[in-house]
């Protein structure tokens, strides 16, 4: 998947390019010749089941491992961790030191990725004070709660104000409120120039935060893309209510049309919406109601990853809740 | 944004956090009291050892005879013991026989201290001119020489005058020399093996708590696995050198209160100062080899069994290795010398040794050339191994699933 013109991605430099990535554990292939272009600047989500390659995709792009066949370039370096000063990144599995100071412990993540302890201490303190935690500036870790523990690092993540940030499902484990603070913060982060990457198995986190997704599944990638091209790979959704529940009319409707109760339901024919309304009032149909709705992200990926995989999705959403 | 770290500087940011973290943590005066543990149990087995051998009568020689050849033998043994020292056998009257009358010698050798008490462990019978030994075998025959002079003496044939020995002292003989420095070079390998155990088993349980803190993968994506084993090393050898500091001074303090009264070690070949440095040279080089295998294998475990388990052969092997550095020490310039400075876990062991008893430089620094040459190549493997072994897989259904080495893990 590369920027498209519509939304003027295409002209941006890529943060991310990997070309036929693969790789295998014992045998296991679980990630097999993956393709992801990401531009810079976008709000990228990786959406997938659990077991479906997101946290192994993530490790190849981070240098936490290689990959065993493909290219993969972050920040225009093959090697992620000679730019490994300007990536950001929290993983699921959230740690910190237990006896560090939150503001310590920020500075310490900051030190690992170039920045100056001292500088680093100082953007602690300030970005705690920032997000309402100043008062926990001093606390060691082990002194505060889990959800502000996962601030205090997901704070770690940005003090060196790098230019990529990725995020391995980052909403996991988050309270609604929360969550909403940390989509703000996505959001914020698009605005000045930074990348976000970020894997879900939350569909509508990736549908309302998210300029193009990855749809992963059984470690390959289906479909990589603006989430709006994603939708359009299904018909929208149109439904009809009519005052005659018989007639010639009905012949225009498409074959996958299905009658629940006084609607009827079916995909938008290819001719568009003017044929049919013309059938439908010179066959004297009476329309009550008429709405055609675009496909949302969940039954774009339904269609592009399969019932299994969009189950899996499910399920595993449905954990976490 | 910030700029690029280099591996040293990114093992330093490592290093740093494990150092002041360890330094103030419980474990580090567990650390510092360690070495105290086996000193107190050599005190007390020696203290037991010693009250053992006291209660151990010395071997004594029974005498059976008429009461003045007795007595003459008797005034032999103490004209002779001035000279002879130990030589000569405690002699004991077990019996003045009167005349005529006969007694078995074999009769008082009987039960468990003999029939007439002591601790005798052979009986001389006869005349002063005609003296049966009755024993152990051994024993008679180490006695046979000693009572031989003494029955001599009885009947007043022994040296009329004694010349006077003049003294004329050295501080050693090679062969006194050899044994000393052996002596030397054992206590430097000790203390190098206790040392270098105690440290790699604490490196090992550092990284297991990193990983049950689960802050090892964002340490794995900021900065290469080689930086952050190399930071962990360093950490614990900074660690180590403050323990050593503080051991050093309090031995050294306690050394000068009580003078003479701790045991002298001689003077390694390559003298004391430089028998120091390549001390610590040779423990950093220690430390950091077997810290770096304990480290590869403190990365595959994820719980303590694990580490248990896998850490276990790795002990049983630094055991060996010391066995054949100690070995290895008594045949100076042998093929299995020669090995044992080649390996690269007991090369550090078998250099120090050669330290106390080879006055030469160069093996020193080849050596230790050679030494730092495995331990690059171990910190790579190990990180190497991490990266293949370990970051395989994500947290997917981590409620559900147990967590273990030997299970193959479905990738997230």
């Amino acid at each position: 998947m590369t920027g498209n013109a519509a939304d003027g991605t295409a002209s941006r430099p890529l943060a991310i390019e990997a070309r036929g990535i693969v790789k295998r554990f014992d045998g296991f292939t679980a990630v097999d010749g993956i393709d992801l272009t990401v531009p810079e600047g976008a709000i990228y989500g990786i959406l997938g089941p659990n077991g479906a390659g997101k946290t192994t995709t993530l490790r190849m792009l981070l240098g936490i491992i290689d990959p065993d066949e493909g290219l993969r370039r972050v920040l225009g370096h093959e090697r992620p961790h000679e730019i490994a000063h300007a990536i950001g990144y929290l993983p699921e599995e959230r740690g910190l030191y237990p006896a560090m100071k939150a503001y310590e412990a920020i500075a310490f993540l900051g030190a690992l990725r170039g920045l100056p302890l001292a500088e680093g201490r100082r953007r602690g303190r300030a970005l705690l004070e920032e997000h309402g935690l100043g008062y926990a500036a001093d606390r060691q870790i082990r002194q505060l709660s889990k959800g502000m523990a996962q601030q205090v690092q997901l704070l770690g993540t940005l003090v060196h104000d790098p230019r990529l940030v990725i995020f391995d499902e980052p909403f996991s484990g988050l309270d609604a409120l929360n969550q909403g603070k940390l989509e703000r913060m996505i959001r914020a982060l698009a605005a000045k120039g930074t990348t976000v990457i970020f894997s879900t198995h939350v569909i509508a986190h990736a549908e309302r935060l998210c300029d193009e997704v990855a749809i992963i599944a059984g470690g390959k990638v289906p479909f990589a893309g603006p989430v709006d091209l994603a939708r359009d790979r299904i018909r929208p959704q149109v439904r009809l209510e009519t005052r005659a529940h018989d007639g010639p009319w009905l012949q225009a409707l498409p074959a996958d049309a299905r009658r629940e109760g006084s609607f009827l339901y079916f995909s938008l024919p290819e001719s568009g919406v003017e044929p049919l309304l013309r059938a439908l009032i010179e066959g004297e149909a009476g329309i009550l109601s008429l709405s055609i709705e675009r496909a949302g992200l969940h039954d774009a990926f339904v269609a592009i990853a399969g019932e299994a995989a969009a189950r899996a999705l499910e399920e595993g959403a449905g954990d976490e809740a | 944004m910030t700029g690029r770290l280099s591996t040293f500087a990114a093992a330093l940011v490592v290093a740093r956090r494990d150092f002041s973290a360890i330094l103030f943590s419980r474990s580090f005066i567990f650390f510092l009291l360690g070495p105290l543990f086996p000193v107190v149990v050599a005190a007390l087995a020696g203290g037991v050892g010693q009250k053992v051998q006291e209660s151990t009568a010395r071997p004594q020689l029974g005498i059976v005879m008429q009461a003045e050849d007795a007595a003459a033998m008797i005034r032999a043994h103490d004209a002779l013991a001035r000279r002879m020292g130990s030589g000569l056998p405690d002699f004991v009257v077990v019996r003045r026989l009167d005349p005529g009358e006969s007694f078995d010698p074999a009769a008082a050798l009987k039960g468990p201290r003999g029939s007439s008490g002591g601790n005798l462990a052979a009986v001389l019978s006869g005349t002063p001119a005609s003296p049966m030994l009755t024993g152990p075998p051994e024993r008679i025959a180490a006695w046979a020489g000693p009572v031989s002079l003494a029955a001599a003496q009885a009947l007043g044939r022994g040296p009329a005058a004694y010349p006077a020995v003049r003294l004329s002292d050295t501080a050693t003989s090679k062969a006194d020399q050899r044994s000393d420095h052996v002596k030397t070079a054992q206590s430097g390998q000790m203390l190098l093996f206790l040392l270098t155990m105690l440290l790699a088993g604490m490196v090992l349980s550092n990284l297991v708590e990193e990983k049950g803190n689960k802050i090892i993968e964002v340490l794995a994506a900021a900065i290469p696995m080689d930086a952050l084993f190399l930071g962990k090393l360093f950490a614990m050898l900074a660690v180590s050198l403050v323990g050593i500091a503080v051991w050093g001074i309090a031995v050294g303090g306690f050394t000068l209160l009580a003078g003479n009264v701790l045991p002298q070690l001689t003077e390694p070949a390559v003298g004391w100062p430089l028998f120091f440095a390549l001390g610590v040279l040779y423990f950093a080089s220690a430390y950091l080899l077997l810290g770096s295998v304990y480290l590869a294998i403190g990365s595959m475990a994820t719980t303590v069994r694990e580490v248990q388990t896998l850490s276990m052969p790795a002990t049983m092997i630094q055991l060996v290795v010391f066995f054949l550095a100690s070995f290895a020490m008594t045949q100076p310039g042998s093929p299995i010398e020669l090995a044992a400075v080649l390996f690269p876990l007991s090369s550090p062991y078998a250099m120090l040794a050669r330290a106390a008893q080879d006055a030469a430089v160069w093996p020193h620094v080849a050596a230790l050339a050679w030494q730092v040459l495995f331990v690059a190549i171990f910190v790579r493997s190990g990180a190497r191994l991490f990266r293949t072994r370990v970051m395989k897989s994500g947290p997917a259904g981590g409620k559900r699933e147990k967590r273990g080495l030997f299970r193959r893990r479905r990738p997230a």
